[in-house]
């Protein structure tokens, strides 16, 4: 008798609990599109009353909770390949573009990186901040003979694996060593690691002479200094929304590949280079509850325009966003 | 109502065992994977995470991706061909090795203890036997407060305020084994200093006030007396905050810079076990998670073996 009146009370917190935590659906996974999809869930909810729960957990997280049915949906920042999704049973299509930034701390100058400049720096190899490497596209500009200290993130991140793709486009080098990566050991002797985003921007800004990449996001939150990057063109674009855009749009996503692709280092001209598409997973077997997660994206597209570029995002170019509402109508999830 | 008292505290203290034995048993069976590849020599293994070429392994020829070659060499950028990772014929294995966070993990958890043992010691003699009563009361207080500042509020001070000034004045990198060492030493600086007090305020005043009788000085009777009395508190303040400053991980995940090299000097950033299991975790799949767990159940014995050296040495004395 005395054990039920002691779980009575038990009993009753968890039936309490979990009616609390009653979204009418849930995701996680990425971490680096977090901010937008918190702030268009917000949104969504004012403007249809449907309540999301979004968890960052990390993209490997997201996909596994996606491969396990424990989630509706789940945000990764690398994509899955086609083959990938249908061992998983899963469909997958973008979600958001973000930009990475080169940010750096030199006091009074503004700095240009060329291509080969990011990645001497990124293998280790530009030791200070006066070789000729990175001084050729800084003419006039002058470089203190100091040692780079190199920023990274040490924990394993999307944010990694989109800097570390656009690293294997632009050197052959680095593609053929270390590849892309969500986490690796970073070459160089003088680099460091940083917690998070938080951790890398906290870390560039107060140690001179760093530089490291960061989202466009806590960039411009912690307002650290951002290099102007050399694109494929090679014309230098420093990191700013019109570029961004210009470079989504540019973005080579296929839906016959499930949208498979990385989007870093387009063609054409005016783009910033380092950009990265986010995607979004959701089952193939669970048709009813991915409308509505379709119609949450959908709805997001349209609305959420404005909460991304003020967070720092880029929304997906109107044809692109054409070419996902097809995907969705032929699986029949939207 | 005597047996039912019985019985829950016998629970309680079951439940403990219980819950260890577990621990240590999904530790083992989650890191096996990783035992049988690497076997002991993970302990003394530098690389982590690093690709070797396989040396002439006859018995498994391995497995080749068998991806269709022409539709991936057919766009040279496409996303497929880089995930492939090596480019190269020869086949490679990856390798993980846990010499670098566990002299991580002993060095700054050394560093801790040097730094806060002295201190805690002075703070206790003082708030026991020399402050007033009211300062000591106000001290006291004050430490027990630092005691309940959560783990990441200490990370992003030392970060963010702590760091620069440790990098003023001794150079080298802001992130380093020494600032995430001292950070640690004021992080267990108040579990130590709090129970030393309190075991030292234990010693009876029979025995302070015979000694003093004899002519010995305030000195002569914290060395003579109160430190010998109250010695298995100290110890066990000593093993606490040992505990606490092994396992720590969100501060040190801030300071410690996270990269995998062995520390050449005290300002060179390296990593811990807890930092290199929190920083890898959430993207881990294979034999990376793998390795971690084999990680963690190191750390367990790590602690398990300091933990009760500690205890049995010092408190053997004591049985003489």
């Amino acid at each position: 008798m005395k054990k039920l009146a002691l779980l009575a009370p038990l009993a009753a917190l968890m039936v309490t609990t979990s009616s609390l935590s009653a979204a009418d659906f849930k995701g996680s996974g990425a971490t680096f599109p977090y901010s937008v999809y918190q702030a268009w869930i917000g949104s969504y909810h004012k403007a249809t009353g449907k309540e999301i729960d979004y968890i960052g957990k990390g993209s490997s997280a997201g996909i596994k909770d996606a491969s396990a049915r424990a989630v509706d949906f789940a945000g990764t920042d690398a994509a899955l390949s086609p083959k990938e999704l249908a061992a998983a049973k899963l469909y997958q299509f973008p979600g958001v573009v973000g930009a990475i930034t080169m940010s750096y701390n030199i006091p009074h100058v503004n700095l240009k990186l060329s291509r080969a400049a990011i990645s001497e720096i990124a293998l280790g190899k530009a030791a200070y901040w006066d070789d000729k490497v990175i001084a050729e596209a800084n003419k006039g500009v002058k470089l203190p003979h100091q040692k780079i200290t190199f920023v990274h993130r040490a924990d394993g991140s999307g944010t990694t694996f989109n800097f570390t793709y656009y690293l294997s486009k632009i050197s052959p080098e680095w593609k053929s060593t270390y590849g892309v990566q969500k986490e690796l050991n970073w070459p160089g002797d003088h680099h460091v690691g940083g917690k998070g985003n938080t951790g890398v921007a906290a870390q560039i800004k107060q140690t001179p002479y760093s530089i490291g990449y960061v989202d466009y996001a806590d960039a411009k939150e912690n307002k650290l200094e951002m290099a102007t990057i050399q694109n494929k063109a090679g014309e230098f674009v420093a990191p700013t929304l019109k570029a961004f855009q210009a470079a989504a749009a540019k973005a080579d996503l296929d839906p016959k590949k499930d949208f498979f692709a990385a989007i870093a280092d387009p063609d054409g001209k005016g783009v910033y280079p380092i950009v990265a598409a986010t995607f979004i997973l959701v089952p193939t077997d669970a048709k009813e509850m991915d409308k509505k997660v379709t119609a949450f994206y959908d709805w997001s597209y349209k609305n959420g325009d404005a909460d991304a570029s003020k967070l720092g995002y880029v929304p997906l170019p109107n044809e692109l966003v054409k070419k996902i509402q097809t995907y969705w109508a032929e699986k029949g999830i939207k | 109502m005597e047996k039912l008292f019985k019985t829950v505290s016998f629970m309680s203290a079951t439940l403990v065992m219980v819950l260890l034995a577990s621990i240590f048993f999904s530790l083992f069976h989650t890191a096996k994977p990783a035992i049988e590849e690497y076997g002991f020599g993970f302990i003394k293994e530098k690389a982590w995470d690093e690709e070797v070429p396989i040396e002439n392994d006859i018995a498994a020829t391995p497995v080749k991706k068998e991806e269709p070659k022409a539709a991936v060499s057919s766009d040279d950028d496409d996303l497929a061909s880089m995930l492939a990772g090596n480019t190269s014929d020869v086949p490679t294995k990856t390798v993980y090795g846990g010499l670098i966070p566990i002299v991580g993990t002993l060095l700054s958890t050394l560093i801790a203890m040097i730094f806060a043992l002295p201190i805690a010691m002075g703070i206790a003699v003082f708030l026991a036997e020399i402050a007033p009563k009211q300062i000591s009361n106000i001290v006291g207080i004050a430490i027990e407060l630092l005691a309940a500042i959560p783990s990441i509020i200490f990370g992003m001070w030392g970060l963010f305020y702590f760091a620069p000034i440790v990098q003023s004045f001794v150079g080298g990198y802001q992130v380093s084994l020494l600032t995430a060492g001292l950070v640690l030493g004021v992080m267990i600086l108040p579990f130590m200093a709090a129970i030393t007090r309190d075991s030292m305020r234990t010693t009876p005043d029979v025995l302070k006030e015979s000694a003093y009788a004899l002519g010995a000085t305030k000195f002569e009777v914290i060395k003579d007396i109160i430190f010998p009395y109250s010695k298995a508190g100290i110890i066990g303040s000593v093993i606490l905050a040992l505990g606490r400053a092994l396992g720590e991980t969100m501060a040190v995940a801030f300071l410690i810079g996270s990269v995998f090299s062995l520390p050449t000097s005290l300002t060179s950033p390296t990593v811990s076990i807890p930092v290199a299991m929190a920083n890898s975790f959430g993207e881990a799949t294979g034999m990376k998670t793998s390795a971690l767990f084999y990680l963690a159940f190191l750390l367990f014995i790590i602690s398990f073996a300091v933990i009760s050296i500690a205890k049995f040495y010092f408190l053997r004395k004591d049985n003489k």
